[in-house]
């Protein structure tokens, strides 16, 4: 009795580990997203299965034809646009979508050179969405993750970003990006009279909000690490000061009373500070405040102008851009305001600096003879990379894994002003991959969300 | 062989002194407008009243207040002497080419600049607010020298 009892639960852990083993099996197939990834991994999406029961009762709730199809066309879309994935075309795909995510006939996938292979099944469970899929290595044979979760219906997008996020973590060994939004400030009207209206919409440009009117300028929205809220600038009643700005319920609230405007905020890594420049009698110093207690900090006190402030990700240092030295460069301090160093040598101005959520590099923008760069550096100045020049773009802000920056870009208008332009791009951080983010207006300052999912 | 040689060589003369000639065009319609870089035309400007300019143009990156600013800006304080109930409100403003949020502290910097002078001609700091613009309100809404001078500046305007 005492021995079977035993039995049974060594029986039970074994049966745990078995089915945890797929998942942690060694990986097989590896992305390398160090490199400039020239020859993207070839792999299969096939469109969800899915019943016909289920397919109808999601037609009804979401008016699409076949939610299957339709999830992962949006995880097709997303490895796309990450640059390291190259999707193959469905019309060549031989095995159904039901018979795949069953057993997958490797020689099929294998004869259109798909290395791995993504299936799965849609359900409709109780008025909830149940998506279970799976991921292959077509060349090992083997299935080397199985995943399912169910949701409210109305959430399919996300079920196809996390999906998009679980695949690229196993093949790629870092986090994924997808499954998060972009804020950023979407602009129309001519360049003298321009409309700004704070905006939010998934990664991929879906479920575009306005969450401004447009009626005050606004400028500069961050993302707090918590997601529930941001903080950003505007020009309410002609008076610009940083608030804060809850994206659920819309609530509203200045930061702090200052006597005189306060600008370039951003959140300390815990979400518990805003961090921003107060400027008052022609000079601009960099001050934090405590969102719990309200105490105000001043952390920088010199005449010339310390704007643009970033916190490191362990909160212990501070990047931000000063004149100091006459133009405007890159400097590094303790999160107290002591130990500041300069950190951009190279010929030119630079700005916008912010920290890698990695900790390793800082971001910027860098003005030389007439063109804008967005750049990386390590945090003490070294190792400078440019990775894209233009006639304008600036402000990059990094994906929550810090392998892409999305940032905005103006184009020159002529003496009238025709042919301005304002859009978001991304690019990787390896200096590939430049992509236009596509936005319905014009749109600038883009700050990326953390993973909604964590 | 030597022909072909002749002849690009002739159309590089050619198409070089089109652009000589181009620039030789526009740098006349510009001199007489900038001095250094900053704007000293009159396109833009506007009166606070009869013979007082509303704004200064500062050069690329600076917040010094030029002659001709300073004079304006003599003639402002004179004038808000004369009118002591009226209040203004600085509008300092950077032109497209430098990042958001320096730009912001450069209009608030250009604007203070005015408001330091209009004080030490004896107007009331109670008198005069200071608001910047960064880039964000062009007057030219152009992409060229030009055009980015005139943005450059601060503007007063009357608060009541």
């Amino acid at each position: 009795m005492q021995e079977k009892c035993w039995k049974d639960k060594m029986l039970f852990r074994y049966l745990i580990l078995l089915i945890l083993l797929p998942i942690k099996s060694f990986a097989l197939i590896e992305v390398d997203i160090t490199r400039g990834n020239l020859s993207p991994l070839p792999l299969a999406v096939s469109p969800l299965s899915i019943d016909e029961k289920s397919r109808k009762n999601f037609k009804e709730i979401l008016k699409k034809e076949n939610i299957g199809s339709e999830i992962s066309i949006i995880v097709e879309n997303n490895l796309k646009q990450s640059g390291l994935f190259n999707p193959l075309n469905k019309d060549s795909f031989l095995q159904k979508p039901d018979i795949a995510n069953l057993k997958p006939r490797f020689e099929d996938w294998n004869l259109i050179k798909a290395q791995a292979l993504i299936t799965g099944k849609v359900t409709f469970v109780d008025n909830k969405l149940r998506v279970e899929f799976r991921l292959w290595d077509v060349l090992a044979g083997k299935e080397m993750m199985a995943l399912a979760f169910t949701t409210v219906p109305t959430n399919w997008r996300r079920v196809g970003h996390i999906i998009t996020d679980k695949v690229y973590e196993r093949l790629t060994g870092e986090e994924g990006y997808f499954d998060t939004r972009i804020i950023y400030v979407a602009e129309e009207g001519p360049k003298t009279k321009r409309i700004k209206k704070l905006a939010i919409m998934d990664q991929d440009g879906f479920n575009n909000k306005f969450l401004t009117l447009g009626n005050e300028l606004v400028l500069t929205p961050r993302f707090s690490p918590t997601n529930q809220m941001v903080t950003y600038l505007s020009y309410f009643r002609n008076l610009p000061r940083v608030y804060l700005l809850d994206i659920e319920t819309g609530m509203q609230e200045v930061v702090g009373d200052f006597a005189g405007m306060t600008f370039a905020p951003r959140f300390s890594p815990d979400g518990k500070k805003i961090i921003m420049s107060f400027a008052k009698d022609g000079n601009s110093d960099i001050y934090t405040m405590d969102l719990e207690n309200r105490v105000v900090e001043r952390i920088t006190n010199h005449p010339s102008i310390d704007t643009s402030p970033s916190y490191s990700p362990d909160g212990k240092y501070i990047c931000f851009n000063s004149d100091r030295s006459g133009y405007q460069q890159i400097y590094t301090m303790t999160s107290d305001g002591k130990n500041v160093k300069r950190i951009s040598f190279g010929k030119g101005l630079y700005g916008t600096p912010v920290w890698s959520p990695r900790g390793d590099l800082i971001a910027f923008t860098r003005l030389h003879k007439g063109k804008f760069y967005i750049g990386v550096m390590r945090t003490d100045g070294t190792g400078e990379r440019l990775l894209t020049e233009n006639f304008y773009q600036e402000a990059p802000s990094w994906s929550p894994n810090g392998r892409v920056l999305i940032f905005y870009r103006e184009t020159k208008s002529n003496s009238k002003g025709e042919g301005f332009s304002a859009k978001l791009w991304s690019i990787d951080l390896t200096g590939y991959n430049e992509r236009l983010v596509e936005t319905k207006t014009d749109a600038s300052d883009p700050s990326w969300s953390s993973l909604l999912s964590n | 062989m030597k022909l072909k040689n002749i002849l690009k060589n002739g159309f590089l003369i050619v198409l070089a002194s089109l652009v000589l000639t181009a620039c030789a065009t526009q740098q006349k319609a510009s001199k007489s407008q900038l001095q250094g870089d900053v704007y000293n035309g009159q396109e833009t400007v506007e009166y606070l009243a009869s013979g007082v300019p509303d704004r200064v143009f500062f050069a690329t990156n600076e917040t010094v207040l030029t002659t001709a600013s300073r004079d304006t800006l003599r003639k402002q304080a004179t004038w808000l002497r004369k009118n002591s109930k009226i209040n203004v409100v600085l509008e300092g403003h950077a032109d497209e080419r430098g990042t958001r949020e320096y730009n912001l502290a450069l209009g608030e910097r250009r604007a203070n600049s005015a408001k330091d002078y209009l004080m030490t001609y004896g107007i009331s700091a109670d008198r005069i607010s200071v608001l910047s613009y960064g880039k964000e309100r062009p007057v030219d809404s152009g992409s060229n020298p030009l055009a980015w001078s005139k943005n450059r500046r601060s503007v007063t305007v009357k608060a009541n």
